[in-house]
């Protein structure tokens, strides 16, 4: 322990430094560059991901090791989190540049801000240290702050962005005093002494439980689950559609990532305590999300609610806590990436924001609208497409772990939202064209995109045992 | 040869192929390719060994392996007769859309052939999360069907179809994987596969709480009374080719589900259940009949008289009894038979006149003689005249019934009477008497195409009333079987 940055530090360390490298050369060179050409800086922000993904490959090869004395830790779990969050970004600058000009907010920072959230993700889902999560959280919120915010000229997005800054502010300082509690117990930031300190004291130890209190409304906050999901529909609506798809995944895996290491990790112990607040929440963003969406009239906002109604079901995974209710979030995780990014590029491609913009799309544009009921398929979890498997292993989960009414409640949801979900199908399919919107002129990484995502929702669900084989063990211990 | 398989395949085949058909050959394409299949299924028949136990032509191959889900097909003696229905219903159904539908011709035949496919792949299925893939997957195209070519009420018919089912099927789902979980801790290793499955001794509990959670996925689907409230508004406003095969196929998934899965995977529960479904069905019988009697919509008659003679079929599961599950299997067949030719008639008569109300016509047989003649065996089948198939099955349902309980059998022949009471003022008031609107005397009569769509029902409807000896053949081993298992 004498060497204060050892070789295996900078190896767990690397793939975050990259990224951070990378972002702080898009920043560089935009000023360098003329506004037309910006588009090349894709041919920065791919390359910078690619590096990444060697590292993290490399990373695989070693096997479970941790490095800055327990601060990080490279294990499945992180790598298993790490491989979405690389997906997710290659996925969004691959539909960003070209809704960036058309939006004609064309500005290189967008990709910098976009490889520093990926690289704010890094820490939370390798960190195994309050304070190293917490700046790990800290950079991906601020990113995204300014990432909400980005469409200067529109009203929508800054009050997007400045509704999301004032909560997600504030539930950070919730999460930071409940951090500081964990503190107090334990007497150290670290995640595997805090979990000794913790298990040494019972379940419903006051100061546990505020912490378990103010941890919970923090990171359920940023998952965006009820109750704290007020932030939510407005700031998916007023973002910048490409935004809004890297918010609904990128912070929301990557959030989840940091509530299964704080819950799984040091207060697994005092799981009767905090396991009825888990449930309350679940049914609570099951509830919210789905009935909200059905009234909704803006596909986005619908969007918005169905993903707090995700996040219910990744809670529920959580809530019934055996293997298979961690590999179902595990698989639920990854085909939530791809349904939902997909959903929302079909969105920009249509380049509008009601359901009614919708309207006949299928006759104009086949080839996108085909797709967009596959995504809309697998997030309410119909077979055969990823959704269902994710729903399916939740299901068995909470039927193994013997609660059947959950089981049921988060049943009779999928009903419910494949009722809204087919309202997009509807418009598309069954309605007449009312306005003749142009179609954006899409582009080469749109279609790219579009495939994958249609491509892995579809296949997943049709062959899913190298996927289950994938996450069958990246989150258990 | 992957015979099962290629009956899948074939017009999944025909949907990928489909893009790259010019838009005027896409009919012959689709029809082309359904004929092909009715070709391919047709000679199972020969080959079925009917002496044998078991299902037959397996074809097995691992599907999902860490959950122990396989791609497993086989066929006995129920699935052999509903595949065969469905490969003959298909190319009807599409053949009878020829001229009918001319918007969207392409997405049209696509939504079909997918039917198609999903359809034979649920008959087929012998493993339980396979099975409900394909009860899923048949969801998707048919709310296309209803929701773009359907009648003025379309885009309400086609969701309330979607809802229903799924709402049904989402509790199915839990059932399917309780009973894997249950499965998994007595079986060497989890599996869907259910053969594997009807080994377990379950608790009667645990039989009461999974028997129930299948109802309610296969309930909804035959529909039984009181989830029926989606069928007369999905086959109304369904296009001809809609009505068809949600008639003629769909409604039999409900019914199969019963028959493949509830009864002989939670005996003592079906036992105990019996007199709640024989009650049900009783009261779909006889409900579905009185508000036929008040239609004054033809299509809308015709939807309501499936509640009541689809009530005849879970009469027959309900006396749980070799007569009333052969009669049951065998009354599927028939409803799918007559029931399809009413509906295709209904379409012929509506590509006329544009009209659905039973008022705008009358005296059509003056005008239309060969169709008041097929129109005819058609409401004469659907009440169960002798000689003809609606007869054997309801008889052989009754029989079963009866040695069950008489009380029961007693309330089901009412319905037998109102069946054909209805049905002939239906006759009454469409074909016969003088032509009282204008409109209708220039009617043409049935033109070759309509012929060959409704000849094979029409043989069919015939043999099986005159000579219904081999398909009981067909029935009788899984038919004891089952019987046995219930008595057990």
């Amino acid at each position: 322990m004498s060497h204060f940055y050892t070789d295996v530090d900078h190896f767990a360390l690397l793939p975050a430094i990259i990224l951070a490298l990378f972002g702080c050369a898009i920043f560089l060179f935009d000023s360098l560059l003329e506004a037309r050409s910006r588009r090349w800086q894709l041919c920065l922000i791919l390359p910078g991901l690619a590096i990444t993904g060697w590292q993290l490959w490399k990373q695989g090869q070693v096997g479970t090791f941790t490095a800055f004395h327990g601060a990080l830790t490279i294990d499945p779990f992180s790598l298993f989190f790490n491989w979405l969050f690389l997906l997710t970004a290659v996925l969004i600058a691959l539909i960003s540049y070209r809704y960036l000009e058309i939006e004609k907010e064309h500005q290189g920072e967008y990709y910098g801000l976009v490889l520093m959230a990926q690289s704010g993700a890094y820490f939370l889902a390798t960190g195994t240290e309050l304070i190293t999560l917490f700046i790990g959280l800290e950079t991906m919120s601020l990113s995204f702050y300014v990432l909400v915010g980005f469409l200067r000229e529109k009203r929508r997005s800054n009050e997007a962005a400045l509704k999301y800054l004032l909560l997600g502010a504030f539930s950070s300082g919730i999460l930071a005093y409940g951090f500081s509690i964990l503190y107090g117990i334990a007497g150290t930031t670290y995640l595997a002494d805090i979990a000794v300190a913790i298990a040494a004291r019972p379940a419903f130890d006051p100061l546990t439980v505020i912490a378990i209190l103010t941890i919970s409304t923090g990171v359920l906050f940023k998952i965006s689950a009820a109750p704290f999901h007020m932030w939510a529909p407005d700031t998916y609506e007023g973002a910048p559609t490409a935004v809004t798809a890297f918010l609904a995944v990128g912070s929301k895996i990557a959030s989840l990532a940091l509530l299964l290491r704080l819950f799984l990790g040091p207060l697994a112990s005092a799981r009767e305590a905090w396991e009825p607040l888990m449930v309350l929440a679940a049914v609570a963003s099951l509830t919210v999300g789905n009935l909200a969406a059905v009234t909704q009239t803006s596909a986005k906002r619908l969007l918005a609610y169905s993903s707090i109604a995700h996040a219910g079901y990744l809670l529920l995974g959580l809530i019934a806590g055996n293997a298979t209710g961690l590999q179902g979030i595990a698989i639920y995780a990854g085909a939530y990436v791809f349904m939902t990014i997909g959903a929302f590029l079909v969105l920009i491609a249509v380049h509008g924001d009601d359901i009614d913009d919708l309207n006949g799309f299928a006759r104009r544009h086949p080839a996108y609208a085909i797709p967009m009921v596959v995504f809309l398929l697998s997030l309410a979890g119909l077979p055969p497409t990823a959704g269902f498997l994710g729903k399916y292993y939740i299901f068995l989960a909470l039927i193994e772990s013997g609660r059947y009414a959950l089981a049921l409640v988060g049943a009779v949801y999928v009903a419910i939202s494949l009722f809204y979900y087919f309202r997009l199908v509807r418009a598309m399919f069954l309605l007449p064209a009312t306005l003749t919107v142009p179609a954006l002129p899409t582009s080469l990484g749109l279609r790219l995109a579009l495939g994958a995502t249609g491509l892995i929702t579809l296949g997943a669900g049709i062959y899913p045992e190298p996927f289950l084989q994938l996450a069958a063990r990246s989150l258990l211990k | 040869m992957p015979w099962l398989s290629s009956l899948i395949l074939l017009p999944l085949l025909g949907v990928l192929v489909l893009p790259f058909i010019p838009t005027s050959l896409v009919r012959w394409w689709a029809n082309g390719i359904l004929l092909a299949g009715l070709a391919l299924a047709a000679p199972l028949w020969q080959h079925f060994d009917r002496a044998a136990t078991g299902y037959q032509f397996v074809e097995r191959l691992p599907w999902i392996p860490s959950l122990g889900a396989q791609y497993l097909l086989g066929l006995d003696g129920i699935s052999l007769l509903l595949v065969l229905l469905t490969s003959l219903l298909g190319p009807l159904a599409s053949l009878a859309s020829w001229n009918a539908i001319e918007d969207r011709t392409k997405e049209f035949y696509a939504m079909l052939l997918l039917l198609q496919a999903g359809m034979l792949g649920l008959f087929l299925a012998q493993d339980l999360l396979l099975f409900f893939v394909f009860f899923e997957v048949v969801l998707v195209p048919m709310y296309f069907l209803i929701g773009i070519w359907g009648a003025e009420r379309r885009l309400y018919a086609a969701i309330k179809f979607f809802l229903y089912t799924l709402a049904g099927s989402v509790v199915l789902l839990l059932g399917i994987i309780g009973l894997y979980w249950l499965g998994s801790q007595q079986l060497p290793r989890p599996t869907f596969e259910l053969a594997e499955l009807l080994k377990l001794r379950l608790p009667l509990d645990a039989q009461r709480w999974l028997f129930w959670a299948f109802f309610a996925g296969f309930a909804i689907k035959v529909p039984m009374v009181p989830f029926h409230t989606w069928l007369p508004d999905a086959h109304t406003e369904a296009p001809t080719a809609g009505s068809v095969l949600l008639a003629g196929v769909l409604l039999k998934m409900g019914t199969y589900g019963l028959i493949r899965f509830s009864l002989p995977l939670f005996p003592e529960a079906a036992r105990e259940a019996a007199p709640i479904l024989a009650v049900l069905s009783i009261v779909a019988i006889l409900y579905g009949a009185l508000i036929s009697l008040v239609q004054a919509d033809w299509k809308r008659l015709v939807a309501y008289s499936s509640v009541s003679h689809m009530g005849f079929c879970t009469l027959g599961l309900a006396a749980l009894n070799a007569n009333g599950l052969a009669g049951s299997v065998l009354q599927q067949i028939n409803h799918g038979i007559s029931t399809s030719l009413l509906f295709l008639l209904v379409g012929f008569a509506y590509e006329r006149r544009h009209t659905r109300k039973i008022a705008d016509y009358g005296g059509l047989a003056v005008v239309m003689p060969r169709f008041a003649f097929v129109f005819a065996v058609a409401v004469f089948s659907s009440a169960g005249l002798p000689l003809l198939n609606g007869f054997i099955g309801e008889f052989v349902i009754l029989q079963g019934t009866f040695t069950a309980n008489r009380t029961w059998a007693a309330f089901a022949v009412l319905g037998v009477v109102l069946g054909a009471a209805y049905l002939l003022w239906l006759y009454q008031r469409t074909m016969l008497g003088e032509i009282r609107h204008e409109a209708n005397r220039g009617l043409a009569d049935l033109s070759l195409r309509e012929w060959a769509t409704v000849l094979p029902l029409l043989g069919l409807a015939l043999a099986i009333g005159i000579y219904p000896a081999p398909y009981f053949a067909v029935l009788e081993r899984p038919v004891l079987e089952l019987v046995g298992r219930l008595a057990r």
